[in-house]
């Protein structure tokens, strides 16, 4: 069994770091700093919802550390690991409420990668004042979440 | 529709407008008149945008801060990730640049017109 499971978490890590390297060589055109799509989050989402929280949260913090140390810096592992947790609890805890479907719970976690990064630049910055940032990300992380959320349903739907 | 699926729409409505209205409450305003600049959270310099003026910032740590035609920008920085040069000109009452690895934060602010360049604190 945890045999079974190691081969899956090398197999979803792996993916989710090729996403990662994926969106960090395509930038798109008109894409403010900090804004991103997401892809790796779609790995993060298939496991919450294939294996467990618990699991999604492991394969999320390999992913963060691996990502930073290849794609990024000190200050982008600091942004992406507050974000990555923050989502991560919120989507988790949004599922065991049953309220919303993979669309929704996904959207809020995009907002929540999103205000946590916010959160750790307010921080290092030591400012509240990074005004109309927060709107224009809660709103990109909304729709990019709800995007990974569709993606994600389809994938999680599919894959047994 | 499932009731699920109201619920999703209904969030990500609600997120969305939440956007909306902060970002009617926070946009950036008019023409500005200084750029602030501030390290570590702290005012270290400003100037005018009116006088056209190129300066470094910083020393080990630098970033080249480029005033023309009443907009600011970096041209130049040697931190990582060059999100600074990457965000361009601003000019508007609220708008910043963000150099997170040197903590930097260059914003735009209104106020009377000065009369004199800058002063530097």
């Amino acid at each position: 069994m945890m045999r079974k499971n190691l081969a899956r978490y090398a197999l979803l890590v792996a993916l989710a770091m090729a996403l990662s390297w994926l969106e960090s060589m395509i930038p798109l055109p008109g894409l403010l700093p900090g804004m991103k799509v997401g892809l790796a989050n779609l790995v993060v989402v298939f496991a919450l919802y294939r294996m467990s929280p618990r699991d999604a949260a492991s394969i999320s913090l390999v992913r963060v550390l691996l990502a930073s140390a290849a794609f990024g810096s000190a200050y982008s592992f600091a942004y992406s690991l507050v974000g990555a947790a923050l989502s991560l609890a919120v989507m988790a805890g949004l599922k065991k409420l049953d309220q919303f479907s993979i669309v929704g719970v996904s959207a809020a976690g995009g907002v929540c990668h999103n205000i946590g990064q916010l959160l750790v630049a307010a921080a290092v910055l030591e400012t509240v004042r990074l005004g109309w940032y927060l709107p224009v990300l809660l709103a990109s992380g909304t729709l990019t979440g709800a995007a990974i959320g569709a993606a994600g349903g389809i994938v999680v739907e599919r894959v047994k | 529709m499932s009731r699920k699926r109201k619920y999703d729409l209904l969030l990500v409505a609600g997120l969305l407008l939440a956007a909306v209205i902060l970002y009617l409450l926070l946009r950036p305003g008019g023409p500005g008149v200084w750029a602030v600049v501030t390290v570590d959270g702290r005012e270290t310099a400003r100037y005018a945008l009116s006088e056209d003026r190129t300066v470094i910032l910083g020393e080990e740590n630098y970033n080249i801060l480029q005033i023309s035609n009443g907009k600011a920008a970096v041209m130049e920085a040697n931190c990582g990730d060059h999100t600074c040069i990457r965000t361009g000109k601003i000019s508007r009452e609220g708008e910043s640049i963000i150099c997170l690895p040197h903590r930097l934060i260059i914003r735009i602010e209104g106020g009377v017109k000065p009369d004199f360049d800058a002063f530097v604190r």
